[in-house]
């Protein structure tokens, strides 16, 4: 993994970040892109997921600018590869550039990107709010909180909000264990991040 | 100054990679299968947050031959720079009735005060004069605050649990809580950076972490052991005698091949 030392010098775009059009800047490398999947979560893209933030053209070549989910994601230099990968074979060469900051957020992901999450069977995340201050971690740990109803995880399977947390880490570190109390369903659900 | 700065990099990923290394000697012998998982999640950010940061210490020595690698794997015990606390191991009984050689109370126990520090470390460091550092931390906060809310939630269900339970967990809490004085009390290398403003002072944490650590212990319904006695030196390099096993296991494999790729 290549990381940038100066995240200074590269602005990233905040936000969920639109299918580009074709009178947009680099639009053939970004449509290209929209078929490198997650490769954990198949269903949705990079550019979806919010991963993909930046394509553009340096002094030394063209250059896509990712940013990690969770800092030891071990998808990471698959993803780095299959971008790679995906361009050399329309015969674009670009290098990938992994920067860290402003940090990833679920929040970067896009509404395309929740419900097709959802529909493979992964409850979307909620808006983040983690991340700003220390003082909500205090809330976090109480199980009154989890019994808030602007903390409920819908099932994705069949709707109900009668769900309930079964363990804060998944199968991936962005996911969370949970079951349905209606359809008695297992499932993910993506965390806030 | 400079090396003040990259021993304050190397403390801090030296603290994530021994409690990564520690945490996932639980993979495959978690109490439960989702314990066994939150536990190979919580290495797993730990490991990357070291990651992170032995690769700024890389890019600030600009000597062409320091990597990731060389400073995880090819470094020695009085070259470690983490807190005594993260290198212990899971113990051995506390109580008359736990046997075997893991506890999971400890494992708990260490996680919970270990992450109470560093989402409030983490939070503080958002704002270093370094800029790399202030990114490293606000990616780090985010999986840190998951760290504290799993260990706090055992620790309240262990704590006001069973009668032997709650005797495990309080017996975790008092054997780790000595342990926590070398969080707070500064080193020569942790007042440089402090001076630059690239470091934080842990002191001026130290309330909010008490009463992070004192509303869990209450809710938990275990009782605050007092924190005196001797005064660990990990950050200084100067270590227990567990460290020199966590590394020789951790190390052997790329010492056995050096540069190996798969």
């Amino acid at each position: 993994m290549q990381v940038d030392a100066t995240p200074s010098l590269l602005r990233l775009p905040d936000g969920p970040i639109a299918k580009k059009q074709p009178n947009e800047p680099f639009y053939a490398i970004w449509n290209l892109l929209e078929s490198v999947a997650d490769p954990e979560i198949p269903v949705v893209n990079l550019r979806e997921m919010g991963i993909l933030r930046v394509v553009r053209q340096t002094a030394t070549g063209l250059e896509v600018v990712i940013t990690p989910t969770y800092s030891g994601c071990p998808a990471m230099s698959q993803m780095e590869d299959d971008v790679v990968n995906a361009l050399s074979q329309a015969g674009v060469a670009a290098r990938v550039l992994t920067q860290i900051a402003p940090a990833w957020s679920t929040d970067w992901m896009t509404a395309e990107g929740r419900e097709k999450l959802r529909a493979y069977g992964i409850a979307p995340p909620h808006p983040s709010g983690c991340g700003t201050a220390a003082a909500n971690v205090i809330q976090f740990a109480s199980k009154k909180v989890a019994a808030d109803a602007t903390m409920t995880v819908l099932c994705p399977q069949c709707g109900s909000e009668n769900t309930t947390e079964t363990s804060h880490f998944g199968s991936t570190a962005c996911k969370a264990l949970y079951r349905c109390l209606s359809c008695l369903e297992p499932f993910d659900y993506f965390k806030p991040y | 100054m400079a090396a003040y700065f990259q021993d304050y990099l190397l403390h801090l990923a030296d603290n994530a990679v021994i409690l990564g290394q520690r945490n996932a000697q639980w993979c495959g012998h978690g109490p439960v299968i989702e314990e066994d998982l939150a536990l190979a999640n919580n290495s797993l950010d730990l490991i990357g947050q070291a990651r992170l940061l032995y690769q700024h210490v890389a890019t600030v020595r600009k000597d062409g031959k320091t990597s990731e690698d060389l400073l995880a794997y090819f470094r020695d015990v009085p070259d470690f720079k983490n807190y005594t606390l993260l290198e212990l191991p899971h113990s051995t009984a506390l109580t008359p009735t736990s046997s075997g050689d893991r506890d999971y109370a400890v494992t708990i126990g260490r996680n919970f005060l270990y992450s109470a520090l560093m989402v409030l470390v983490w939070d503080a460091l958002k704002s270093s004069a370094d800029a790399q550092l202030a990114a490293i931390a606000s990616k780090s906060l985010k999986e840190t605050q998951y760290h504290l809310r799993h260990a706090r939630d055992w620790l309240v269900r262990l704590g006001d649990g069973t009668d032997e339970s709650h005797a495990r967990m309080q017996a975790a809490i008092n054997h780790l809580m000595p342990y926590t004085q070398e969080f707070f009390t500064p080193s020569v290398m942790e007042t440089a950076v402090v001076k630059t403003g690239m470091g934080v002072d842990n002191r001026t944490l130290q309330a909010d972490w008490n009463t992070l650590v004192d509303e869990a212990l209450v809710q938990a319904t275990l009782k605050r052991p007092a924190a005196g006695g001797f005064v660990t030196t990990g950050k200084t390099g100067i270590h227990s005698e567990h460290l020199g096993f966590v590394l020789a296991e951790m190390q052997s494999l790329a010492r056995a091949h050096p540069e190996a790729v798969w």
